[in-house]
């Protein structure tokens, strides 16, 4: 039986380029030819959350949101939006960062969808912060002489969206690659605009966890953290700040290896997509190991 | 013809063939067709006979059971491009040989029969139907529509995939039928799907107090906006974001199950099923705007400025206020003339002048 994908992302009303992570990880998925159809939708764009499902003709559908964090968007909107029965947020048995999947009908089109948890909170979402580091610095060993800051919104909108970055940081810092890893924050201690107190090392790879570049990552965050005054001017990466170099990576959703986070939602759903994986993991950078530490 | 399409049509008439005029069996080891154009019945003896006898017919009943894609919704649309209800072979294959052109939004469709009977369609905006090719810069890929979408002819970015301000000058001369339902579904998402469902009587629309029920979050606040007294806030809504002059849907949505709005839901080809993101983000700022009490503002204006401020308005809300030229100084909404006005009424707060609350 065909099998699709559609992705669920935020887009948005005033931002060109908010969807163009969506496309470009969509497109790298289409191109192995895994499923039968790839499909994006939106909460702001189109097709919208309330109609993606009717675009394409499968009768199974593997959902995976696009989203950072468990929480607000994952276990109310997109489910309610996609009119997906008998959903409870109980069924992914999550803390807040360990959802897996559910299956349900969809009310509307009686699609059988497996909705998965959101890539933020996939473990593979560490190797993709990693590699995120690695496109930044030109250096695919870089983490010797280097701290890595993982940048989020902080609990001010949702509690979970604090414990993604921890739970990657955390990871990330056990395989003891880089001098230091801490978690830093827009509206709460730690703060991003503090970066340079926070570490010892000479370099700082700042990467925040967001899906695409927009307000937060381009103007927000760089202004923050004093590589500019004003982010329309741009800045160097590195940039020099109180003595550290800070090597900027604007958000981890625009790495091209996020598409196998996609991929990796799905397969831990049920999805044949192994062959599918090792391609994309082979031509983003991702090598060919297994997710994971 | 091609082979295949011939054994294809012979293996399928050992079950019996009746689709598109032309019915089929297989009877004592000969071929038995009738056609509506004939009033008699054929005995063909082998398949050569049969492709020479029929080649329109078998080539439609191979594109239509091989080659469209079978889901319905995408097949009915194509069925529809080519008005195949309607128009018999062999009649069918001589317009599509001078070519079908259809309208759907600003996308114009043009399906034609190549060199082989294969049909092949043409889409590009509908602005470009008589341009010439050469013009015109040509895609093939169906998600480049997407790029296409993204962005008006001023390179300003389009929120709202249906709103009449797609570019022109592309187009996507020979694509497939596949390839051109995937076209379509990129530049307008969901109108093939929706259409169908409409055309079948089964259209699920959700009307606005369904809509503004189901909001959470940021945007739950549109539901204190209905208060139960009438739903002329939401005429407004419609009027404002709705109208064809906004978005090329045919708004099917009302206010709820009982109750129609007044204002026109507009003559588009495909349906709106319910109130869309753009709507909801415009009806929570309403929500918070018109919740502030009316207050009396008193200053005087000469009628030529009353008249002016009516032209600034209409200018903005039409979209039509870059149209107008620098030194078109007859033109209320003309820029001298705004800044004039502003500077004569407007004090150093930005204040109409004189302006006394009362």
């Amino acid at each position: 039986m065909d099998e699709a994908l559609v992705i669920a992302a935020h887009g948005s009303h005033l931002n060109a380029e908010s969807s163009t992570p969506t496309y470009d990880h969509a497109d790298t998925i289409r191109a192995t030819g895994a499923f039968a159809e790839v499909r994006e939708s939106f909460w702001k764009e189109e097709p919208s959350f309330r109609e993606a499902l009717r675009t394409v003709d499968a009768d199974e559908v593997y959902l995976v949101p696009l989203f950072i964090s468990e929480g607000y968007f994952t276990e109310q909107v997109i489910p309610r939006e996609f009119r997906l029965e008998d959903w409870d947020p109980e069924l992914w048995d999550s803390d807040g960062t360990s959802a897996t999947n559910a299956t349900l009908t969809a009310e509307d089109t009686d699609q059988t969808v497996h909705y998965c948890g959101p890539v933020g909170t996939h473990d593979s979402m560490s190797d993709v912060i990693v590699q995120r580091a690695e496109s930044v610095t030109g250096d695919s060993n870089v983490g010797e002489g280097f701290g890595l800051a993982v940048v989020g919104h902080g609990t001010e909108r949702n509690e979970n969206s604090a414990k993604a970055i921890q739970y990657h940081a955390d990871r990330i810092r056990e395989r003891d690659r880089f001098d230091e890893v801490q978690s830093l924050f827009m509206d709460e201690d730690p703060e991003v605009d503090d970066v340079a107190d926070y570490f010892e090392s000479d370099d700082i790879v700042v990467v925040p966890l967001f899906i695409a570049d927009g307000f937060h990552t381009q103007e927000d965050i760089p202004e923050d953290m004093g590589l500019t005054d004003d982010y329309r001017t741009g800045y160097d990466v590195p940039t020099t700040v109180e003595g550290h170099d800070i090597w900027y990576a604007g958000a981890v959703g625009t790495e091209p290896l996020m598409a196998d986070v996609v991929l990796e939602r799905a397969a831990d759903a049920g999805a044949d997509v192994s062959s599918a994986i090792e391609q994309v993991r082979e031509e983003t950078g991702g090598g060919t190991t297994a997710a994971g530490d | 013809m091609d082979d295949t399409h011939v054994e294809a049509f012979a293996e399928a008439a050992s079950d019996g063939i009746a689709f598109d005029g032309i019915e089929a069996a297989v009877e004592g080891g000969r071929y038995v067709v009738e056609t509506a154009a004939e009033s008699e019945t054929t005995s063909i003896a082998d398949l050569d006979g049969l492709a020479a006898s029929y080649p329109e017919y078998i080539s439609n009943w191979y594109f239509w059971h091989a080659k469209a894609p079978q889901a319905e919704p995408r097949w009915a649309y194509l069925r529809w491009l080519e008005n195949a209800e309607s128009t018999p072979i062999p009649d069918r294959y001589d317009q599509l040989r001078e070519g079908l052109t259809t309208t759907w939004g600003e996308l114009s469709i043009t399906v034609t029969l190549d060199e082989d009977d294969e049909r092949v369609y043409d889409l590009r905006h509908v602005d470009d139907t008589g341009t010439d090719a050469d013009s015109l810069d040509a895609y093939d890929d169906p998600l480049d529509a997407r790029t296409l979408a993204k962005h008006d002819d001023r390179d300003r970015y389009r929120p709202l995939k249906t709103a009449p301000t797609l570019q022109s000058g592309w187009m996507f001369p020979e694509l497939g039928p596949t390839e051109l339902v995937q076209t379509v579904d990129f530049f307008y998402p969901a109108t093939i799907s929706n259409w169908h469902r409409d055309r079948e009587g089964e259209l699920d629309v959700t009307h606005w107090r369904d809509t503004v029920d189901r909001q959470t979050g940021i945007y739950g606040v549109v539901k204190t906006w209905d208060r139960g007294d009438g739903y002329e806030h939401v005429n407004w809504v419609a009027e404002a974001c709705c109208d064809d002059s906004q978005c090329l849907k045919r708004r099917e949505w009302q206010y709820d199950e009982e109750t129609d709005l007044d204002v026109d839901g507009g003559s588009g080809e495909f349906p709106c099923r319910e109130p869309c993101s753009l709507v909801i983000a415009g009806a929570r700022q309403w929500t918070k705007l018109e919740g502030e009490t009316s207050q009396t503002y008193e200053f005087e204006l000469t009628p030529s400025e009353k008249e002016q401020i009516e032209d600034i308005i209409d200018a903005v809300a039409d979209g039509e206020a870059d149209d107008i030229r620098e030194a078109d100084i007859y033109e209320g909404a003309n820029r001298y003339r705004t800044r004039f006005l502003r500077a004569k009424l407007f004090d150093d707060e930005g204040n109409p002048g004189g302006e006394t609350e009362q």
